[in-house]
Parts: C-alpha cells; sequence; structure tokens
C-alpha cells in the first residue's frame, strides 16, 4: 500500500497542485491561475493585468523559487516511499505518513507566505490605492477583494497527494486492527 | 321603456360596426403572444445570425433573430471611420479598384457561402453595385478579408449567388457596356456594340481565395438576379434578364415592350470543360484584386491584366434561354432543385419551370428560336406550371423546406404562401409597405430552417417616430411554423437593406476569434512588449513603434517633429485578452480614429500643419484608468533642427 501512495505522487508533475481563481463582473467567465510543479498557467497575464491597477507584484515563475527546487523534494518523498514499502516495518509507515503530513503542512505554510507577501507588499505609486486595504487571497476558500471574488483551493495534483495520504491512514488503521487481532 | 333599450342597443351595435365597415387596415395584423416568440432575455442569445445588406451604405449589418438586435456594422466598399475601415494605412489598399481609391459602393446582396446546398457560413459574400466588386467576409472575425473587381461590367446587381459547394460566385452585368478597344462608340450603337458580361469568380475550397475564372460574353440585355441550381440542377446557373429589346434610353418605357423577357440557363460544368479544353480566349482588362493579410494585419492590392472569355454563339451548348414573362426581377430555385421560379414584376403569374423539363426540351431540341445561335426554349415545354393571381409586382422567392414558396410583392405590399406542387396560394400577409426581397433562414440553401421570415420594406411612412424627410427602412419578421404567417416583429434597419441571409448561430459561435495572438503578428512595425518602443527619423518620415494596453502608450512624450513631416503612428495594441481594444487619435489628423483589436498593429498618417504640442489619446473606454490614457507630440517648424526625444513615465 505504501508502494501505491508512493506511486500515487508520480502525477504531481502532470498536474497542477493548486488553483487561484477570480470573477467579477467584467470577467463573468473567471481568471484562472494554476500552480504546477515548477510552473504557472491559465490567464497569468490577464491577472497581472488587472492587478497592475493596485500596485500588486508582477506574478511569474521567477516568483515562486519553490519551482526550482519542488521536483526534487517530490522526487524524494517518492524514493522515500519505496524504501519504506522494501522496509516493510511499522515505524516505516508512520515515518512515511508523518512525512507526507509535514510535506502538506509546509505547502500550506508557504502558500500562505507567499499570498501575504502578494496580497501586501503593494507599489507605493499604484494607480488605486484604499486606505486598509490588502489583496491576500484566500488560502483556502473564497474571499470577495474589491470588485473580485477570489478563490484559491488545491488542484489535481493536490487532491491526488491527499489521497495518498487518506491511503496512508487507512493503511495505518489496518495496522492497528491487524494488531489487536493478532494480540 | 323595453324598447328604449331596443334602440339603444342597436344605436349602440351601429356605432360599433360603423368603422368596421372599412376593410381590415394593416394595423390589426398582429396577434397572440407574438412578444414572448422574439422575447430574448438579458444575457441570452438569439438563435440566428441574420447578415443583412446595407445597400447605399455599402456595408452589412449583423443581426440577431428573432429580436432583431443589431449586433454589428461591418464595413465592406464603405469607409468606416469609427474603427478606421478606409482610412488605417493597412485598410486602405482594400478599396483601392482600376479607377483608384472609392471609398464608397452600393452593397445588395448577399451570399453565405454553402456545401452540399447547406450553409457552412464559412464566409459571407457581398457585391458592390456601382462599381462592380465582389468582397468576402470572414465569419470567425467579421471582417472584409478580400474583394476583387469585375471587369467588362457596370451595375453588378446580378451578384453575388454562389453554387451549391461555393464552388463559384457570379456576377451578372446590370448594364451591358461596350468593352476592350471598342469602348468610345456611339450610344445609339448599343444593339451592335455592348455586351452583357456574365463572370464566373472561383472560389479557392479551402482559403476562399477568390480568382476571376472566366467570363462569358452574352448579349447585351440587363442581367437582374441569379441563383444555381441546386441537389438536381446542380452544374446549372439561372439569371433573369429584362431589357432584352435592348433600349438604351427610356427604358421604363421601352424596356418594357415585350410580353416575354428571358430566364438565362447556363450550363457552367460544360463552360469549365471548355475553359480546361482552351476553348477560352484571353482579352486584356484592367481590375484589382484586394486582399487582407491576418498575419501583417495589412491588405494589398494587386493589378491584373487580363481575363479568359467564352464566346456563347460558338460554343453553342452552354447558354439557353428559358422565355419568363415581363422583366423578370428574382429567379430563384427551390431546395430540391427541381423548380425555378421566375418572378416577373410586371406580370399576372409567377411562372414556375421545371428542370426535368428544361433538360428534356433541350435534349429534344424543342426550340421555338435562337438568339445569336443560341437557343430558346419553349415557354410551354419547360413549363411547370403558373402561380395565377398572386398578387402585384411579384419580385423575389424564398423556401421553407415543407413543399411551400413565399414570394414577395412590391406593388401589393404583401407576401404570399404558394405550394410549389400545386400551385396554389394557401395564405397571404402584408407587408409596411413595399417589401423587396424577403429571406428565410437557410432559405436559398437545399436546407431551409423555415421557422422565421424577414420581409425588408422600402417605405416605412408612419411605422416610427418620423425623423423629417429621410425615414428608415424597416423589417417585419414573421413566424411561418405554422399554417398561417404570424407577424411577430417590426424593426428599423441600418441604410437600405436587399438582401439578407440568416443560419444557426450554433454553426460559427463558437469559431470566433477572440484576439489575436501577439507572437504570430508579423506586422513590419509590430511590437511585441513595451521595451522597444521608440521614434525613427527617415528623411522627412517620422515613425513611431508605439504600444497600448491598459493604460498607457509607450512613448507618451514625443518632441523633434517638424511641420509638414509625415508622421506614421503604428500602434500596437498589446493586449492579449477578449473585447480590449484600443483606439488612437491626434488632435488635427485629416484622417478619422484608429480601433486595434488586441494582438493587431495598425498605421495613423499625419502630416502636421502647424507648430504646437498636439495631444493624442486613446478613443476607447479600456479601463478605469482609460481617461489617464494620452500623450503629447510636439511640432517644432520647419526647417528647425531639434533632436528627436521621446519617453514614458520618467519625471524629473
Amino acid at each position: 500500500m505504501i508502494l501505491l501512495v508512493a506511486l500515487l505522487i508520480i502525477p504531481a508533475y502532470f498536474t497542477p497542485l493548486w488553483q487561484i481563481s477570480l470573477w467579477a463582473p467584467q470577467y463573468p467567465e473567471g481568471l484562472n491561475m494554476k500552480i504546477w510543479i515548477d510552473h504557472l498557467s491559465g490567464n497569468v497575464d490577464q491577472i497581472n493585468g488587472v492587478n497592475h491597477y493596485i500596485g500588486m507584484r508582477h506574478i511569474g515563475d521567477e516568483m515562486f523559487p519553490e519551482f526550482s527546487f519542488l521536483i526534487y523534494i517530490i522526487g524524494a518523498l517518492i524514493a522515500l516511499g519505496i524504501i519504506a514499502f522494501l522496509i516493510g516495518k511499522r515505524w516505516s509507515l508512520y515515518a512515511f505518513f508523518g512525512l507526507m503530513m509535514l510535506f502538506g503542512l509546509a505547502v500550506l505554510a508557504d502558500m500562505y507566505q507567499w499570498g501575504y507577501k502578494y496580497g501586501h507588499n503593494l507599489d507605493p505609486k499604484a494607480a488605486i490605492k484604499v486606505e486598509g486595504m490588502s489583496y491576500q487571497p484566500p488560502l483556502i476558500g473564497y474571499k470577495e477583494l474589491l470588485n473580485f471574488l477570489a478563490y484559491s483551493g488545491p488542484d489535481t495534483g493536490s487532491w491526488i497527494l491527499m489521497g495518498g495520504v487518506g491511503l496512508l491512514i487507512v493503511a495505518i488503521i489496518r495496522d492497528r486492527f491487524d494488531k489487536t487481532v493478532i494480540n | 321603456m323595453k324598447k328604449k333599450v331596443w334602440l339603444l342597443a342597436i344605436g349602440l351595435t351601429a356605432v360599433v360596426l360603423a368603422p368596421s365597415c372599412k376593410p381590415k387596415g394593416a394595423q390589426s395584423a398582429i396577434s397572440g403572444d407574438a412578444a414572448s416568440k422574439v422575447y430574448v432575455a438579458p444575457g441570452d442569445h438569439d438563435e440566428f445570425y441574420n447578415i443583412v445588406s446595407g445597400g447605399f451604405n455599402g456595408q452589412m449589418s449583423v443581426v440577431g433573430l428573432p429580436s432583431g438586435r443589431v449586433l454589428k456594422i461591418l464595413p465592406v466598399f464603405s469607409v468606416n471611420p469609427e474603427n478606421g475601415w478606409g482610412y488605417s494605412e493597412e485598410s486602405k489598399p482594400m478599396l483601392n479598384t482600376s479607377h483608384g481609391f472609392v471609398p464608397w459602393d452600393d452593397l445588395h446582396h448577399i451570399a453565405i457561402s454553402t456545401t452540399n446546398a447547406e450553409h457552412d457560413a464559412r464566409w459571407a459574400f457581398g457585391n458592390a453595385n456601382n462599381t462592380p466588386r465582389i468582397a468576402r467576409v470572414d465569419l470567425t472575425t467579421f471582417k472584409t478579408v478580400e474583394i476583387i473587381e469585375i471587369p467588362n461590367s457596370a451595375g453588378n446587381h446580378s451578384s453575388p449567388f454562389i453554387t451549391q459547394n461555393t464552388e463559384y460566385v457570379v456576377a451578372g452585368t446590370r448594364f451591358s457596356v461596350p468593352v476592350g478597344d471598342k469602348s468610345d462608340v456611339s450610344i445609339d450603337s448599343y444593339k451592335e456594340n455592348f455586351k452583357g458580361y456574365i463572370s464566373f469568380i472561383g472560389v479557392e475550397p479551402k482559403t476562399g481565395e477568390m480568382n476571376l475564372s472566366f467570363q462569358i460574353e452574352a448579349p447585351p440585355f440587363n442581367f437582374d438576379l441569379a441563383r444555381a441550381g441546386k441537389n438536381k440542377s446542380h452544374g446549372w446557373f439561372f439569371f433573369s434578364t429584362y431589357n432584352t429589346e435592348m433600349a438604351h434610353t427610356l427604358l421604363e418605357v421601352n424596356a418594357s415592350q415585350k410580353d416575354k423577357d428571358f430566364i438565362m440557363a447556363i450550363n457552367w460544368k460544360k463552360a469549365e470543360e471548355y475553359v480546361k479544353a482552351g476553348k477560352g480566349t484571353k482579352k486584356k482588362a484592367n481590375y484589382v484584386h484586394n486582399k487582407w493579410h491576418e498575419e501583417t494585419h495589412t491588405a494589398t492590392s494587386t493589378m491584373k491584366e487580363d481575363v479568359l472569355v467564352l464566346d456563347p454563339t460558338i460554343l453553342k451548348d452552354i447558354v439557353y434561354f428559358i422565355p419568363c414573362p415581363k422583366s423578370p426581377h428574382g429567379t430563384d430555385t427551390d431546395p430540391t432543385g427541381e423548380y425555378i421560379v421566375g418572378s416577373g414584376k410586371l406580370a399576372a403569374v409567377i411562372p414556375v419551370f421545371s428542370f426535368t423539363k428544361m433538360l428534356a426540351a433541350i435534349e429534344k431540341k424543342d426550340f421555338e428560336g435562337d438568339i445569336n445561335g443560341m437557343p430558346v426554349l419553349k415557354y410551354e415545354s419547360v413549363l411547370h406550371g403558373e402561380v395565377v393571381k398572386p398578387g402585384l409586382g411579384p419580385l423575389h422567392t424564398e423556401f421553407d423546406g415543407k413543399g411551400f414558396a413565399y414570394t414577395s410583392m412590391f406593388v401589393s405590399s404583401e407576401i404570399v404562401k404558394w405550394n410549389i406542387e400545386t400551385l396554389e396560394v394557401v395564405d397571404r400577409v402584408p407587408t409596411y409597405y413595399s417589401v423587396g426581397h424577403l429571406s428565410i433562414p437557410g432559405g436559398p440553401t437545399g436546407k431551409p430552417h423555415g421557422k422565421y421570415m424577414v420581409a425588408y420594406n422600402k417605405i416605412t411612412k408612419d411605422r416610427y417616430l418620423p425623423t423629417g424627410p429621410e425615414l428608415v427602412h424597416s423589417a417585419q419578421l414573421y413566424d411561418i411554423s405554422g399554417e398561417k404567417m404570424q407577424l411577430l416583429l417590426d424593426f428599423p434597419t441600418i441604410g437600405e437593406p436587399h438582401y439578407a441571409e440568416s443560419f444557426p448561430a450554433s454553426l460559427i459561435k463558437d469559431r470566433q476569434v477572440k484576439f489575436y495572438p501577439i507572437e504570430k503578428n508579423m506586422h513590419p512595425y509590430v511590437l511585441k512588449g513595451i521595451k522597444d518602443a521608440r521614434v525613427e527619423r527617415k528623411g522627412n518620415q517620422i515613425h513611431v513603434y508605439m504600444t497600448s494596453i491598459r493604460s498607457n502608450f509607450r512613448p507618451d512624450n514625443i518632441e523633434g517633429v517638424n511641420v509638414g513631416d509625415e508622421v506614421y503612428f503604428h500602434v500596437t495594441n498589446l493586449e492579449q485578452d477578449w473585447d480590449v481594444p484600443h483606439g488612437f487619435a491626434i488632435k488635427g489628423a485629416n484622417t478619422a480614429e484608429l480601433l486595434i483589436m488586441p494582438g493587431e498593429t495598425a498605421t495613423l498618417k499625419w502630416v502636421p500643419d502647424r507648430v504646437g504640442v498636439f495631444p493624442f489619446y486613446c478613443t476607447d473606454f479600456c479601463s478605469a484608468l482609460h481617461q489617464e490614457m494620452q500623450g503629447y507630440l510636439r511640432v517644432s517648424p520647419k526647417g528647425v533642427n531639434m533632436p528627436l526625444k521621446f519617453s514614458t513615465g520618467d519625471v524629473e
């Protein structure tokens, strides 16, 4: 089962991990940005065009230093998962589970600090300045920012990863259950 | 007491009945739930695109049906200051002709491209009546992308009708004229020296590019309208003719003398064979071919020098004449291609001809005579039958695909529905007033949609709020899904609509170009980003390489220009999002603004005539900071050597 989870991490290379969407009266179809393991896609240029009025920084791949090392971290996770499977001991299962949880929390923390910086670090010469207003996107869920409704949340890749963690939990429960039966 | 009540009752009845003694007028025609049938709720889309000729405005209107809402005015043969068509350096060549730049024309008819006699709606063709030309509009961009001039032609009215796979678009001359070396001749030598040329313009099946394939030198009649055969009559083309009297003065009288004129049937497949066999003669003729290039966002105009002419007096089996009563206007073929309807505008009947009978008559050489060796068929041999007492002044016929034909009656101002097989009139509705063309979605094709019918009227008089002597032209929408035609809507139109076609919106709605990818822009003065915005001088020419993006121009401060310099603003709209055009205008320019679509480059030429600082600005409200989208250009006296200076955003 650990092997399955380790293999489940692989699609993270081919699917977006996170998405941010914006709707406004002028954008009934919505603007959508997807964050992948090593790049951005979607309506990034349009979002930049809209955001320059309020002095937000230009979003680009260079804004995410994580893109340069995330692929190695994910690779390491897969490798460790396979090692944990090969060891096949209980502690290896727990250790891998812990590692995955840690990774998930780290991603959330990282997204939060990026969102905070992006939303607060505004150009003092911006054309539109609203007293006390910052534009930090929501970490997960919906938030109204001026004329835009913003949504942020995990995308396909993350859902698969979370499914993986879920499977690990199942593995742990099964392990416990087996233990009680055996004892 | 009782008596009094009776008297009162009789009196009241008389009062009620009195006005109804006058025959029922037009005003009472609306009934039922008409409003709900044309109501397209806010945010919803119309079911059909209706491409409407603009007549003397030289444009096309794009209208939604059933709402009747105008979606776009699409410039074709006339300049359009609103978006710089014919004013920008890039679009000027589109309106070039062998007579030079022509800023206007009279666009009468629309043809929507078809495959297997069904709308594919890739292109819309339109004719220029005055300086003969045919235009092709791309229906993914709603832009005129090609215009070809028609030589040896005058009054390009019998045009731009197409064959069932859009193999050819035709142009029959309304005025016969003397051509070639024999152009300077006495007008009263009409019969000897004038010719009636019919042009077949080939359409490249993939790109749509037009090419004048061949012309047929026909007798000097007036060619009025035309329709291609379809399905079983595919391979033939039918042209209505009048003035077979060959008069050249006071045609009102002199061209209305004969009981019958002709429908000229052309076997174009046969003509094609003769062309392949080298039976045509190359003749000198100057005409231009203008093309819009999407990759450079620029038009080119090329002069052509010869045309291939077929002589039907020698090539005897390509032209046949079918006698048709009294100056036929419309000639229309039904969806099966079997029936050809001739609408003699001065005739008391509508003759319906049978294609099968025509072929049999040709086979049996059942001729009543000939015109310079071209056979004239016997009326009775080709006739399927006549619609008797249809109304007055029949002009045009469309079809619903359910076995019925609808003919517009100009003089009696009505549309008459009749059964094609039995030729019985089954219904009639009034129009307001004097209907010309009528149009059913898919009506001229092999597959009509038959849900609605639109009448295009010449006179409106009291129908709308009056606007002085010049009144709007109008259209009426009818529901034709039932047995009886039902008037739904009456709406004003743009210009003077003649013919129009409609097709389901689903055919092209999802194929619309939203913007031009900037990386594919090959304009010689394009800027792919803001970095290279600059000004260059070449002698007395100043080239401004300018970008526009919400909401600034780069550069927006320019100095070093002298009075009399030719200043070219090459403006690239860097936006890559739908519905974000930018405009450009500068004070005192003797031209129209530019309206630049996202990813496009356009050029405005300006020759400053005085010293000063000239403001320029964006004319299309592009963002909350649109009003800040502006700049200045300084003009110094002639001969003063000011260095070129340009900048954006540098504040000292």
